[in-house]
C-alpha cells in the first residue's frame, strides 16, 4: 500500500486515551468467548441464527449493540476499525460507536474501506469490494426475516427447520399482483448457501449482490433478539425472487453530484424549499477516494 | 448547500457537555447527594434496583442522579453496568415465611396466624397535596408498633390454603433442573415459569400494570384474589463449594404478591385454586401486583384454559416486557435512515411515474 493517507488514520493520541478500568473491548474474557463460540456455530452453519447471552452493553439496544458485541469479541490490538453508518463514517452512530471502542481498545482507527480489517456497519456495505483479510460486522435489528410476516418465535423455527419458506413467497407474490413488483426495497430476504432465509440487515437491496462469494468473513449481531449469524467467505448468497419477476435492485438517473460515480449508491439532499435536491454518494469515503483520484 | 451531519464527533462533546450542565440545574441550588435520592427518593431507588436487577441502593441512588430522576434511563444505567460485573455464585432461595416484616395483608381473610399488618403505605393517604413538605421541617416521627412483631416466622397465607389441598402444588419435583439464568442465556420460546418470572421481575412495571390491568377488564380474566401482600426483610445466604453449609451475607427488602385465582380442575383431579406470583426488591407493590396477574394469565396454556387474550400469550409479554429492549429499539428510530428511505422514495417515484404513464396512454 502507498504512504497511509493523513486524514484515513485516527491520530496516535486515541491510543493514550484508552480507559484501563474495563477490559480490553469493554467485555470481560468470559463473556467474549462465549460470543466467539456462538460466531463459530455461525460460521459453521451459513444463514442460521444462533441464539447467544447477549450482554447489555452501554449503548442502548437497537442502536448496534448486536454489532459492538461481535466486534469487541473478535478485536485485536492490531486491528484496524472502520464505523459506518449509512455509508458514512461521520455520522452521529458511527462516530459514538468508534469513539466506544477508542476508549475501550485503543485501537487505531480509519476511514478507509482497504486499510480496515474489521469494519462495523449499520445499513450498507461499502462499496469498494471488500478482500479475503476483512471481516464485516452488520449491526441487525431484527435478524429474523419472517418476523414481520409471522411474530411467533416458535413458528419460525419450525419454518427454518424445515426450509419451509412459502410464507415469502406468497408476500413477494402479493407484492407483484398489488403493485406490478416486489415492493421490498431494504432489509430484501436472502437465501444463504441455498438452505437458509436470512435477513442481510436493513441495507438496501442495491448491497445485495455485494454479499454473493464475498471473500471476507459477514458477521451479523443482533443484540436485542440476542442472535448471531454469518456468512462465511465465498458463500452463495441469492436474493430471493421468481424466474419471471427477477431481483431487481434500486437504481438512479442521476449521477453523483460530487465525484460523478454512476456505480454507487446516492442518497438525496434537499438543498432548498423550492425542489432544488441534489444526489450524492452514501459511501463518504468511496465519494473521498474518487474526489482525491479526479484529476 | 451540502452540509450533512459533519463534525458528529464535535457535535457529540457539546451535547454530553449542555446534558451535563442541565443535569445539574442552576448551580445555586445546592446538589442532591446520594444519601438524598436514597433516603428521601426510596421508592425510585426500589424500583431501580427491581428493573435494574442489582440490590444495590447506592448504585440505584447513583444511577438516578446521573440520569436526572429518568427512571428507565437509570435503569439502563444499572444493568449496563451489572453487565460488567463477575458472577461469583448462587443464592440460596430466600424464604419469605421467615420475612421480618414491615408490613403484610391480606385480602382472603379478615384475621389469620402473625395478623395483619399495615405498616408503611400510600393507600390511605387521601393524596392531599402537603404543602407543609414544600418548607424543611422537623423530621417526622416513626411511632412505636402497638405490638411485638415477632421475629419469629409467619406462615404464609398460601401455605395455609396449600395445607388444606385447596391451592396447586408448585413445589420443585424431584430432579428439577437449576432455572436458566436470562442475564447469560437468550430467552427461548416455549419458557417455563421459572424464567417466564424472571422475565417478569426484571419487566417494566409500567407495561406490567397495564397488562395485569388488562387481565380485569374481561381479556383473560382469571378472577383473582391478593392473598397476601408482604414487605420486609428477608436474609440472603450462600454455600460456598468449600463449606458445605450456607452462610448469611446480608439482609435485603423485597415486597412479595401472592394471588389466589379461579380454580381449575379435571375428571382425574379436584378442584383446586391457583397461584399467581410477583416478588421485587425494596418496596414495589404495583409491580408486585401487576407481575402476580400477569404470571397467573401466562399459565393459561399449562392450566389448559384458551389462550385468547395478549396477557396470556408468553411471546407477546416477554418479548416485550423489557424497558432496555423496547425504549432502545423505540429510540433507535431517532438515528439516520437516510438509506432505507432512499431506497424506499425510489420505488415511491418509480411506480407513480409508471402509473401515471400507464394514465396517459389510457387517456
Amino acid at each position: 500500500m502507498n504512504a497511509p493517507d493523513r486524514s484515513a488514520l485516527a491520530p496516535a493520541a486515541y491510543a493514550s486515551t484508552w480507559e484501563t478500568n474495563f477490559n480490553f473491548a469493554y467485555l470481560d474474557e468470559r463473556s467474549k468467548r462465549m460470543i466467539r463460540r456462538a460466531i463459530l456455530k455461525a460460521v459453521a452453519i451459513p444463514g442460521y441464527q444462533v441464539p447467544f447471552g447477549s450482554r447489555e452493553m452501554p449503548l442502548p439496544y437497537g442502536w448496534g449493540t448486536g454489532g459492538i458485541q461481535v466486534t469487541a469479541s473478535i478485536i485485536g490490538p492490531d486491528d484496524v476499525l472502520k464505523v459506518i453508518d449509512q455509508g458514512a463514517d461521520d455520522t452521529v452512530n458511527a462516530v459514538n460507536i468508534r469513539r466506544f471502542f477508542q476508549r475501550t481498545t485503543g485501537v487505531r482507527t480509519t476511514e478507509s474501506t482497504a486499510a480496515a480489517t474489521v469494519i462495523q456497519t449499520r445499513h450498507r456495505i461499502p462499496e469498494v469490494p471488500l478482500s479475503a483479510h476483512q471481516i464485516l460486522v452488520y449491526q441487525v435489528p431484527v435478524p429474523e426475516p419472517l418476523q414481520r410476516l409471522e411474530p411467533r418465535e416458535v413458528e419460525t423455527r419450525r419454518m427454518h427447520g424445515l426450509s419451509e419458506y412459502g410464507l415469502m413467497h406468497v408476500k413477494f407474490y402479493e407484492d407483484i399482483a398489488r403493485y406490478g413488483h416486489i415492493v421490498t426495497t431494504y432489509d430484501y430476504p436472502v437465501m444463504v448457501d441455498g438452505r437458509y432465509l436470512m435477513s442481510p440487515s436493513p441495507i438496501p437491496a442495491f448491497d445485495n449482490p455485494k454479499m454473493h462469494m464475498n471473500p471476507a468473513l459477514q458477521l451479523f449481531g443482533a443484540g436485542r433478539e440476542k442472535r448471531i449469524y454469518a456468512v462465511p467467505p465465498h458463500t452463495a448468497v441469492e436474493s430471493l425472487a421468481f424466474d419471471d419477476y427477477p431481483f431487481a435492485p434500486q437504481r438512479w438517473d442521476a449521477v453523483c453530484a460530487i465525484c460523478a460515480a454512476a456505480d454507487s449508491f446516492l442518497d438525496e439532499v434537499i438543498t432548498d424549499d423550492r425542489g432544488g435536491r441534489m444526489h450524492v454518494c452514501s459511501d463518504t469515503d468511496y465519494c473521498r477516494t474518487r474526489q482525491a483520484a479526479a484529476p | 448547500m451540502y452540509v450533512a451531519v459533519k463534525g458528529g464527533e464535535r457535535a457529540i462533546e457539546n451535547s454530553l457537555a449542555l446534558l451535563a450542565s442541565q443535569r445539574r440545574g442552576d448551580p445555586q441550588v445546592p446538589e442532591l447527594t446520594l444519601q438524598q435520592i436514597r433516603e428521601q427518593m426510596r421508592l425510585a431507588v426500589d424500583r431501580v434496583m427491581t428493573e435494574g436487577s442489582v440490590y444495590d441502593e447506592d448504585l440505584a441512588a447513583l444511577a438516578l442522579k446521573q440520569a436526572a430522576g429518568d427512571t428507565l434511563e437509570a435503569v439502563f444505567l444499572l444493568r449496563a453496568y451489572r453487565a460488567t460485573l463477575p458472577r461469583l455464585g448462587y443464592t440460596q432461595a430466600i424464604d419469605t415465611a421467615q420475612m421480618q416484616l414491615a408490613r403484610r395483608v391480606s385480602a382472603t381473610f379478615k384475621d389469620l396466624p402473625g395478623g395483619q399488618l399495615l405498616g408503611p403505605t400510600y393507600d390511605y393517604t387521601q393524596r392531599l397535596l402537603d404543602f407543609s413538605l414544600a418548607a424543611a421541617a422537623e423530621p417526622p416521627v416513626a411511632p412505636e408498633s402497638p405490638m411485638e412483631v415477632e421475629a419469629a416466622a409467619v406462615p404464609r397465607v398460601m401455605d395455609l390454603l396449600a395445607a388444606e389441598g385447596l391451592i396447586e402444588v408448585c413445589q420443585p419435583r424431584e430432579g428439577d433442573p437449576a432455572p436458566a439464568d436470562l442475564t447469560r442465556d437468550p430467552l427461548h420460546f416455549p419458557a417455563d415459569r421459572p424464567t417466564r418470572l424472571q422475565n417478569l421481575a426484571r419487566g417494566d412495571e409500567g407495561f406490567l400494570l397495564a397488562l395485569g390491568y388488562s387481565t380485569q377488564r374481561g381479556y383473560a380474566h382469571s378472577h383473582p384474589f391478593a392473598a397476601e401482600i408482604r414487605f420486609g426483610r428477608v436474609e440472603i445466604e450462600i454455600e460456598p463449594d468449600e463449606l458445605g453449609f450456607a452462610v448469611s451475607i446480608g439482609d435485603i427488602d423485597v415486597t412479595e404478591c401472592q394471588m389466589v385465582n379461579q380454580f381449575a380442575g379435571s375428571a382425574t383431579e379436584l378442584p383446586r385454586f391457583t397461584r399467581g406470583y410477583g416478588l421485587c426488591f425494596g418496596h414495589c407493590e404495583r409491580k408486585a401486583m401487576a407481575m402476580a396477574l400477569v404470571d397467573r394469565a401466562l399459565c393459561a396454556a399449562e392450566l389448559g384454559e384458551d389462550v385468547v387474550a395478549p396477557a396470556q400469550m408468553p411471546e407477546f409479554v416477554l418479548s416485550h416486557s423489557d424497558s432496555l429492549e423496547a425504549s432502545g429499539f423505540v429510540a433507535h428510530l431517532k438515528l439516520p435512515h437516510y438509506v432505507d428511505f432512499q431506497a424506499e422514495l425510489e420505488l415511491l417515484r418509480r411506480m407513480r411515474s409508471r402509473d401515471i404513464a400507464t394514465a396517459a396512454e389510457a387517456a
